[in-house]
């Protein structure tokens, strides 16, 4: 470092924490060296929280907020802004390439047990990510004002109308600011999205992070790198965060890129499954479409909702498949992180639950028909199933040696 | 020179604060500040309620009945939302009946019309079924099958109401069919008849 640089750093350093926080975070976080595959998507979502607020926020100079101009205006962007069908299909792509990487480092916690004891916090912050995550997304696929954005809310803004005593209807009517989803919905939403939310999600990214360093990365062996340091006080498995890691995320940003980039430009629909059909015609609140699904991201809790043959019941097991989530470092009573080390009737289980979360989206997707529910009450069992069977596993699980060090 | 003698002559100490003074005031504080912040939180949560102009946009609506034929179906729209008016043939005002046993339920306990409907027609006048056309288990429009027994639907299908988005049924009263995911029939709206040939929905009888 040149002897200016090295003083203008010096000078902003006793102004500002500059360089403690680069060290605190970066060069001198010491991650477990044993990081695989399933560690790229915690980086990954942060650069699709990037994408989608940038790209957002050039949406916004064009998209119209209005019950009249709404689908004109997206119609607009895709046709005549200049590459505005990029930015819209980025953001669009980007919804649903957030979702894949927060499920699969979602599942990466639960494999190697990264929301036990000290990351509970971790894992809490994470899921209120996920709760603010699905917010986001519902209330943007509003916005383009086609007929599934005027459906899909209407049957999710319904969903409150459970409420008994009256008091559902009084907040859908609240939420809705009007007696039917209208222009008043789609300009709250709107702020909601490009607001509210996104500054609540920035701000438990943050905190996610803050708490991840505070007690530092598992890993997939599970193994609490803290216990062996050398003689500075570095674990002997650790390694900085960065050069290390910052330069194997590129990797996966350059992978992730490529996919996400041939997502966009060959097929941003994914046949309807990342934008729906219906939602190529404006929303029109007298025609309800021949079939109503949420976007593939939403369709296991959907199905869940679905196998309940009561209104009530269905709202509450669809909130309780997503609440139980949350308590899952107290329902997992076993020391042991790691899957390496557990026993097979918890893998069993575990395997279990990532099926039925599977098949639950699957027939959230379709019409409802007879063996579609059938299959969907029985998945449902076992979603709920695993937290039940995970509660007493744990308990008295035969589990192997957990090794004192990080294989390889 | 002078200030830091001073600094090194008064310094802080712990031991003489007023405890109760302090308590006192963080609490009045807190007190004032607290109904401060539900007062102010009355507007906002209150912004977000339907304005005047929407509720203005509630009012009643007037709908020409002369023209529908038996078994027809028109669609009026009332606060935005689809309110079905079928004039019933004879068949279907007889098939009602039948129904009884398969609905949840049949004699319409549950308060989703108006007294003057609550009966196995739940209209007015038997002939004329006036409704909202929502349904009442997560808010689709169901469609209108008056056809007996057709393939989809089943051999014992006496005609109705099915709703495509989550399989709820309803017979020619929009009454719900048991196991089915809606929870209660569907609703019908306040409304009166001006004349024979006029209605109007949204308003009671007398008022107009």
């Amino acid at each position: 470092m040149g002897k200016r640089l090295e003083s203008t750093m010096a000078w902003i350093d006793d102004r500002f924490p500059a360089t403690k926080m680069w060290e605190e975070h970066l060069s001198k976080y010491y991650a477990p060296k044993n990081f695989n595959f399933w560690y790229y998507f915690g980086s990954l979502a942060l650069l699709v929280l990037v994408i989608q607020i940038v790209t957002g926020i050039f949406l916004t100079m064009n998209y119209k907020p209005d019950g009249d101009l709404a689908f004109r205006s997206v119609e607009y962007i895709m046709r005549d802004v200049n590459w505005g069908w990029l930015i819209r299909y980025m953001h669009s792509t980007g919804a649903s390439a957030f979702f894949v990487v927060v499920y699969l480092h979602m599942f990466r916690g639960l494999m190697y047990g990264s929301y036990k004891k000290p990351r509970e916090l971790v894992w809490i912050f994470g899921m209120l990510i996920y709760l603010a995550l699905m917010a986001e997304a519902f209330m943007g696929y509003l916005l383009p004002w086609g007929q599934m954005s005027y459906w899909g809310a209407q049957v999710i803004i319904s969903l409150f109308g459970a409420i008994p005593f009256g008091i559902g209807d009084s907040i859908t009517l609240w939420l809705k600011g009007d007696y039917i989803i209208s222009d008043a919905t789609l300009n709250r939403f709107f702020a909601l999205h490009v607001i509210a939310v996104p500054l609540i999600l920035v701000f438990l990214v943050i905190a996610h992070i803050i708490a991840l360093h505070e007690v530092g990365s598992n890993n997939p062996d599970g193994v609490d790198i803290k216990k062996l340091k050398n003689e500075e006080g570095i674990p002997l498995d650790g390694i900085p965060f960065h050069p290390y890691y910052t330069v194997k995320d590129i990797v996966g940003v350059g992978v992730f890129l490529i996919v996400f980039f041939a997502v966009v430009f060959f097929a941003p629909e994914m046949g309807g499954y990342f934008l729906e059909h219906a939602n190529f015609e404006p929303a029109d609140p007298l025609k309800t479409p021949e079939h109503i699904a949420p976007v593939w991201y939403f369709t296991p809790f959907y199905a869940i909702l679905r196998a309940v043959p009561d209104k009530l019941g269905g709202v509450i097991a669809m909130g309780a498949a997503i609440v139980v989530l949350f308590f899952l470092p107290w329902i997992d009573r076993n020391g042991v992180r790691s899957i390496r080390y557990r026993s097979l009737p918890y893998k069993i289980n575990l395997t279990l639950f990532a099926v039925s979360f599977v098949v639950l989206g699957y027939f959230g997707m379709q019409a409802p028909t007879p063996v579609g529910t059938f299959v969907s009450q029985v998945c449902s069992l076992i979603y709920f199933g695993f937290f039940v069977a995970l509660f007493f596993i744990s308990r008295s699980e035969k589990t192997k040696p957990v090794p004192a060090r990080v294989t390889h | 020179m002078a200030t830091e003698t001073v600094a090194t002559q008064i310094s802080f100490s712990t031991d003489n604060i007023d405890k109760k003074r302090r308590l006192l005031l963080i609490g009045g504080a807190s007190v004032v500040g607290g109904a401060g912040v539900v007062a102010i939180a009355i507007p906002f949560v209150s912004s977000m309620s339907p304005s005047a102009k929407a509720r203005a946009a509630g009012a009643p609506v007037e709908v020409d009945i002369s023209k529908l034929a038996p078994g027809q179906m028109l669609i009026a729209e009332w606060r935005g939302k689809p309110v079905w008016v079928v004039r019933r043939t004879q068949e279907t005002l007889d098939a009602l009946e039948q129904n009884a046993d398969r609905l949840r339920d049949p004699d319409s306990a549950v308060a989703q019309q108006p007294q003057y409907a609550q009966n196995v027609h739940r209209s007015i006048k038997p002939e004329y079924l006036v409704m909202i056309g929502i349904c009442t288990h997560l808010g689709c429009s169901p469609t209108y099958r008056p056809e007996l027994a057709p393939g989809d639907l089943g051999a014992d299908w006496n005609g109705g109401f099915f709703c495509p988005c989550h399989g709820s049924k309803f017979d020619f009263s929009g009454r719900v069919y048991k196991g089915v995911p809606a929870p209660t029939n569907l609703e019908v709206p306040p409304h009166a008849y001006l004349s024979d040939a006029r209605l109007i929905i949204g308003e009671e009888g007398g008022a107009a």
